[in-house]
């Protein structure tokens, strides 16, 4: 009995390291990044134009990394919902399906730097759209239209069985079920899903290396909103270095003796928007869960 | 085929084979001791199903009569779920079921190609054996059904909703919080109550509960089945329960399946209630009524 005891004892006792450890692990990161970037993360850091040898800001690689995230969610978001609805509710198990789950898997495991690649190919040459926001966009689709894809069928398949007899009992067709008794109750799955992968897009740099292009912006006119004008910071269709490219860059072809002060606070600013996501997916959908299971 | 029927059992089972449609019309009405009249609103006719080839139902044929509420009793595993799915094609949705035989619903068979499957459960509405509210508000469950029908009329939509929670005599418990409170956060008793006023709304025919008490304290119990003795005004009512109490008290009818050898459930023995628990015909039903299996 007392060994028993024991073991359990042991067990606890090593299994809360174990998680402490990956605890103090992250927090110590946070702190160190932060810490070195104390002095550096500014107003002017972070919504000034970059300088070519002093330390300028960050600004309009900033804004390219929401701006792409944007585009990116405006083609994943919907093509992933509509796609991971098709796999929970009428895709047969088959195989086609198991081709697209095949693929699904398959796509996710590939380097990164390879669906760069290919987007350079694809999205930049064979479009003709040149290095652009656009082409950086689909490069990141296509890693993250099956990650939405499978997170969305997750959601969908989380809700209740009894949930959907009771609609279709009660004279429902499918589609009803789905629109508004299954989407519904899975939108909280679904939002954690979308803000999730906004995080891993967010920091993403190898397949925007040689698709959004590697120039350093500056002087954006947010005024100007004609969405085809390449110099326009609206525009699709022009190059668009995000954060995360633009540290890989300072750091390997840097000038000037503020390379490490910028790489610092660009590497902090990303790391803090990064958390900001995951804190705000947690908190989001928990006031959906509350919103829709309340009322 | 079960051939010792007693009382009105027996000229319904003749309208159940499959003669010619004046003989159907002429035998669907049968007169009871108290010269009450007696119409068959359903009829399950040599019903079998079977999941993934394992028969679970083999040959079972009742009537069930209007504005009654008629039982279906059995120990676990003989069949009784499986059948009163078969009732709103509920079974389709479970993979690999096969539903052969046929059953009627005024006349018209629901199985037959042609039928919107929708319809039929709209007509033949189900209560869950565990309350299934939606997590939504106690308007919107109940307003649920009309609204898949189209009824977008918020006046009549209301009048709808209280009219059902009246039905389902739940409205002085809930009347004050209808669009703040969650079906979720009700008892369970009160959970159950909303589920049969979600299908009252949408004015079903025929109402099948599966075993909608079992979850349930004795008091909610009591109030389902006074519910139950209420609705037959308007409704005809299936019961799947393997609480002969219950049976016995609420029920007109009493159908009594069993499992065969083949572990296939099958009927053994229906009849009036008070006649099926008094004098009933088969040991078999006699030693489950007196609690001796099951």
């Amino acid at each position: 009995m007392r060994r028993v005891l024991v073991a359990d004892r042991v067990a606890t006792a090593t299994l809360w390291a174990i998680a402490l450890a990956a605890l103090l692990l992250l927090a110590a990161m946070i702190v160190h990044l932060v810490w070195a970037a104390v002095g550096t993360l500014s107003a002017s850091f972070v919504l000034g134009d970059p300088e070519f040898l002093g330390l300028g800001g960050v600004g309009p690689v900033l804004w390219n990394s929401f701006y792409m995230l944007f585009l990116t969610a405006l083609i994943t978001v919907p093509a992933g919902i509509a796609a991971g609805i098709y796999m929970a509710e009428y895709a047969a198990e088959g195989r086609l399906t198991s081709a697209i789950r095949f693929a699904q898997e398959a796509i996710s495991s590939i380097p990164s730097i390879v669906v760069g690649l290919f987007g350079l190919v694809a999205f930049v040459n064979l479009t003709g759209w040149g290095f652009s926001a656009l082409a950086g966009s689909l490069a990141l689709s296509v890693f993250n239209l099956p990650l939405m894809a499978r997170l969305t069928e997750q959601a969908l398949r989380a809700v209740p069985a009894d949930e959907r007899y009771a609609s279709l009992a009660l004279g429902s067709t499918k589609w009803q079920m789905i629109r508004h008794v299954v989407v519904p109750l899975a939108i909280p799955g679904i939002v954690t899903g979308i803000i999730l992968t906004a995080g891993r897009i967010f920091g993403e740099a190898a397949a925007l290396l040689f698709t959004a292009g590697l120039t350093t912006p500056s002087n954006y006119h947010f005024e100007n909103l004609n969405v085809l004008d390449p110099k326009s910071p609206w525009s699709p269709f022009r190059p668009a270095t995000t954060l995360a490219v633009y540290i890989w860059k300072v750091q390997s072809e840097g000038l000037g003796s503020s390379v490490k002060q910028i790489a610092d606070g660009a590497s902090a600013l990303l790391l803090l928007c990064v958390l900001g996501f995951n804190v705000g997916a947690r908190m989001i959908s928990r006031v959906l869960v509350y919103r829709i299971t309340r009322a | 085929m079960t051939a010792d029927l007693g009382g009105v059992a027996a000229p319904l089972k003749a309208s159940g084979s499959r003669s010619s449609l004046g003989q159907l019309a002429a035998a669907r009405r049968a007169t009871l001791a108290e010269d009450e009249a007696l119409v068959t609103k359903m009829e399950a006719t040599s019903l079998n199903v079977s999941y993934a080839g394992r028969t679970v139902v083999r040959d079972v044929s009742f009537p069930v009569i209007s504005n009654q509420v008629t039982a279906i009793i059995g120990p676990s595993g003989s069949g009784k779920s499986s059948v009163l799915r078969c009732f709103n094609r509920m079974n389709e949705l479970i993979p690999k079921a096969v539903v052969s035989g046929s059953v009627r619903l005024d006349d018209e068979d629901i199985y037959a190609s042609g039928v919107q499957v929708v319809e039929v459960r709209r007509r033949v509405g189900l209560v869950f054996q565990r309350p299934n509210p939606f997590p939504m508000s106690i308007y919107e469950n109940v307003a649920y059904g009309p609204r898949r029908l189209g009824e977008r009329n918020r006046a009549r939509l209301d009048e709808i909703v209280e009219r059902s929670i009246r039905q389902a005599a739940l409205w002085e418990e809930v009347s004050d919080d209808l669009r703040r409170k969650s079906g979720l956060a009700l008892s369970g008793g009160q959970q159950q109550r909303l589920c049969i006023a979600r299908v009252l709304a949408t004015e079903p025919e025929v109402i099948l509960m599966d075993e909608p008490a079992s979850a349930l304290d004795p008091i909610a119990t009591l109030q389902i089945e006074e519910l139950m003795r209420e609705l037959i005004e308007k409704y005809t009512i299936v019961i799947v329960t393997h609480n002969m109490q219950e049976a016995a008290r609420a029920s007109d009818h009493t159908v009594f399946m069993s499992m065969g050898t083949d572990r296939a459930g099958y009927l053994v023995e229906r009849g009036p209630t008070r006649q099926l628990f008094s004098m009933p015909t088969h040991k078999l039903t006699e030693d489950y009524i007196t609690g001796r299996f099951g």
